[in-house]
């Protein structure tokens, strides 16, 4: 209202004391209704799977011996760049296994939810138009973000509380209460910095792909150079210190307790929070600080025909997850000399590893192989589902109103699926092949390995021929898809450690595939396997094709 | 003149809801057909039936003497297409996604589609995210006009176009139309079916009520007769087919049925007419003969 003259209406409708700040408190309520299935799942999954993970550390590790043979392998710094920075070492207790060696893993979810949910409930909403009718409200200028960040803050906080009095819980021996709290407050304190930078590139960007992207990009940043620092000495080094993650791995909880790094990530968060409250007024609502580039007005010619569309559409998913995965084998590889060592002073994995069969190297490049193919599995299903969301979202049908047929259409996004899997696990191959042949001096290892993640393609094409069966018959279902792909995990990571029953791993597809190198080669499983996902492809084309399009449009 | 498009008995179903009860339907080869109705009486599902993107539960439908269902790749490459709804791929320019959608269709006309894009006023640089619903709408307008497509399937497609543009759609249309093109095109804008349309087809509740030309349809309602006479009006309401009858000093309002008009003017002249006005029926009356409560009673044939 820029009008000089106060008419009572004016006066009655518009409260004095409306600031920047007005409405904060509807729309935390509002949010917390929006997110009140997502963020207790977030927040219940991580606490369980952390619960669930230290509950089997006595089995793994009964005797101090294990424990000490576990803690010998950190001195490779290959190790430390994927646990921790070392610390606790000399008495490498359950509490330090578990601050130095899950808290990593812990904050890479943590961190996700955080990001996620800011970019989630303000430039999401901002690109989707609905900002502007909330906006259009009794709302003012910061109420939204500062919404978000109650709402996350509060989110980490509750993580924090129920963690801390999770593994408080567990009774374990040397994990107390006091350093349990530390543990869940270094756990919501990765949350809170990435809380607020999502809050920060939500308003640099002007999509919320584009946010979420960039702070996931600054998060992965901040774990490499955490990683980095860590590989340099001992305890860390400078670089850890340049990192969130970093920070909260520093307090070293169950070891020395320490609380002051956590005054660094406060610190941040506040001086993050007050970056994205400055840069919100330097733009308009809808806008980002980011001037979106213009595109090409004409389309190339690689931009033609379906495998052209379909291309374009996972090209970039196509190469991160290829670059990732590459990246991951390499390091995988490098530690298999250290494993040898761990793994013959470690009683358990030795009884799951000699259910495997082979030398103790090959058992666990298998494994790795086999983690690997789930990962690749994940990115089939991904791949195979984005017919659906093109559908859902109208998208598909322009496409499907030219001289392309359902069949030919769904294919094409089919074919990104199985030739995109089949990359990877080309890619995992070599990265593993490559790094563990120079790590063992065996030339030899690399087409042994690389042979191991080529046989897992035709199961992981039977899970995707799955996400197509479902997509044609019965496209609501798609989802379940995703059940199939936690039970291809669990078995795949678990069934060995846990010694599942023989039928509840010949269940999952992966478990027909022989585990190469350490198992010898059998070609008719995978000639079943690749039989039975033609059929169902197929089963999904035709189902497709006699269904009708549906949109929500 | 042979049809483009004949639909008989058609009857679409889902789950219980009944979106298609029967609709009979007919487009002639170069004329310029319009659906008209309120929104959900069964005109995107009826052009998504068209591009075989639905199935129909019963009846026949045939388009360029094909089936929609089973031959629609076929079909496909002889007519274009506008959703209602327009969506683009957020990562994808305007640009191409005209560029696109024409090589999937089989081709475009490079020159047609600068000179569309040129007329909309459309910066095809620009990615789909950042576009509105108009622009949107313009990037699908510009990829179905620049096929050289012998049928056009526009389903609402000025819906978000502003008036300037939405003239620009008229006047290709009307090129369109010269080219011997057929169009059949949905909408419940009843100015836009009016300008453009030779024929019109009225859809309620997944039936077509009435088809015709606008004049044929207009011979079957009521004019609107608005008068000033000399000495005040007496006794039209003992004629037939008078409604609404409003009379103030020397000037008088009413509606009559078509086939009476010719007795009620006659009528008028005897009281010295000053001025005399008529409305043919609007659409919007046409439509509320068939929608309006009051009409619920004698409104369908």
């Amino acid at each position: 209202m820029t009008s000089t003259v106060a008419s009572p209406l004016t006066d009655r409708t518009i409260p004095k004391s409306g600031g920047p700040l007005t409405g904060t408190g509807i729309l935390v309520r509002f949010m917390l209704r929006r997110d009140r299935v997502r963020l207790p799942v977030w927040i219940l999954a991580i606490v369980l799977f952390t619960m669930a993970s230290v509950v089997a550390l006595p089995d793994l590790y009964p005797t101090v011996e294990d424990r000490q043979a576990r803690a010998v392998l950190m001195e490779n710094p290959g190790t430390r760049a994927v646990s921790g920075p070392g610390y606790g070492l000399d008495d490498y207790t359950f509490g330090a296994m578990l601050s130095h060696e899950f808290l990593s893993w812990v904050v890479i979810f943590v961190a996700l939810m955080s990001l996620l949910a800011v970019v989630r409930h303000t430039r999401n909403e901002e690109e989707t138009g609905r900002a502007e009718l909330v906006r259009s409200s009794l709302v003012g200028r910061h109420s939204t973000t500062t919404a978000a960040l109650l709402v996350v803050v509060g989110a980490n906080v509750v993580l924090g509380l129920l963690m801390a009095l999770g593994l408080g819980s567990l009774g374990l021996e040397s994990v107390g209460w006091g350093s349990s709290v530390l543990f869940g407050a270094a756990t919501a304190s990765v949350g809170l910095v990435f809380a607020g930078f999502g809050a920060v590139t939500a308003q640099v960007s002007e999509s919320a792909r584009g946010a979420s992207g960039f702070a996931g990009a600054v998060f992965a940043l901040a774990y490499l150079l955490r990683a980095a620092g860590d590989m340099t000495q001992v305890g860390g080094g400078l670089l850890s210190w340049l990192s969130p993650v970093g920070w909260a791995q520093q307090t070293r909880a169950y070891v020395d307790d320490r609380w002051w790094p956590l005054l660094l990530s406060a610190g941040l968060t506040v001086v993050l929070a007050a970056v994205a409250f400055w840069l919100s007024t330097r733009r308009d609502v809808g806008a980002g600080l980011m001037e979106a580039r213009p595109g090409s007005p004409n389309a190339s010619k690689t931009l033609s025909g379906r495998f052209g569309l379909a291309w374009r559409l996972h090209r970039s998913s196509v190469i991160w997850w290829s670059l990732s995965v590459f990246l991951f084998a390499l390091g995988y590889g490098t530690l298999a000399t250290e494993i040898e060592r761990f793994v013959s002073e470690l009683s358990v994995l030795q009884e799951a590893i000699a259910e495997i069969g082979g030398t103790v190297i090959d058992a666990w490049l298998s494994v790795i192989v086999l983690v690997f193919a789930v990962v690749a599995a994940v990115f089939a299903v991904l791949a195979a589902l984005r017919a659906r969301s093109e559908e859902n979202s109208g998208r598909a049908e322009p496409v499907l109103s030219t001289a392309v047929s359902k069949p030919s259409w769904l294919s094409s996004h089919l074919a990104v699926a199985l030739i995109g899997s089949a990359v990877l696990m080309s890619l995992t191959g070599l990265g593993l092949g490559i790094s563990a042949s120079q790590a063992l001096g065996d030339s030899e290892m690399l087409w042994r390995v690389l042979g191991a993640s080529l046989a897992h393609i035709p199961a992981i094409w039977l899970v995707a021929g799955i996400a197509v069966a479902l997509f044609g018959l019965m496209p609501r279902a798609t989802v379940l898809v995703w059940v199939v792909i936690a039970y291809v995990g669990v078995v795949g990571w678990l069934g060995a450690l846990l010694r599942f029953p023989d039928w509840a791993i010949n269940l999952s597809p992966l478990g027909h595939t022989p585990l190469l190198p350490a198992e010898d080669m059998v070609w008719t499983p995978l000639v079943v396997l690749t039989v039975a996902a033609a059929a169902l492809i197929l089963v999904g084309l035709a189902g497709f094709r006699r269904r009708d399009l549906q949109s929500t449009a | 003149m042979t049809d483009v498009i004949h639909i008989k008995d058609l009857e679409k179903r889902f789950g219980t809801v009944v979106a298609l009860d029967g609709l009979d339907l007919s487009v002639t080869q170069g004329e310029v057909h319009g659906l008209l109705g309120p929104n959900g009486a069964g005109k995107t599902t009826t052009l998504r039936i068209l591009l075989g993107l639905l199935r129909a539960n019963s009846g026949t439908v045939e388009m360029l003497d094909g089936d929609p269902w089973a031959d629609a790749v076929e079909l496909h490459r002889r007519l274009a297409y506008v959703p209602g709804d327009v969506e683009l791929w957020p990562n994808l320019t305007g640009g191409e996604a005209i560029d696109l959608l024409g090589r999937l269709r089989g081709g475009l006309n490079q020159t047609r589609r600068d000179e569309l894009v040129e007329r909309f006023d459309l910066d095809p640089t620009k990615k789909g995210r950042t576009y509105s619903k108009g622009n949107r709408q313009k990037v699908a307008i510009v990829a179905a006009l620049a096929s050289d497509a012998e049928l056009l399937l526009l389903d609402e497609p000025t819906a978000g176009l502003d008036p300037l543009m939405e003239v620009v759609f008229q006047d290709v249309i009307q090129q369109m139309r010269r080219e011997g093109r057929t169009v059949f095109l949905s909408s419940h804008i009843l100015a836009q079916v009016e300008k453009l349309a030779d024929r019109i087809s009225i859809i309620r509740q997944g039936k077509v009520v009435q088809t015709g030309t606008l004049t044929e349809m207009r011979h079957l309602t009521r004019t609107t007769i608005d008068a000033h006479t000399a000495t005040p009006v007496t006794g039209l309401e003992t004629l037939k087919g008078i409604h609404d009858l409003d009379a103030s000093d020397g000037r008088v309002r009413f509606a009559v049925d078509g086939e009476h008009l010719d007795a009620a003017v006659k009528h008028l002249g005897q009281y010295g007419l000053r001025a005399l006005t008529s409305h043919p029926p609007t659409l919007e009356e046409l439509m509320l003969r068939h929608y309006g409560d009051e009409v619920a009673s004698g409104g369908e044939r």
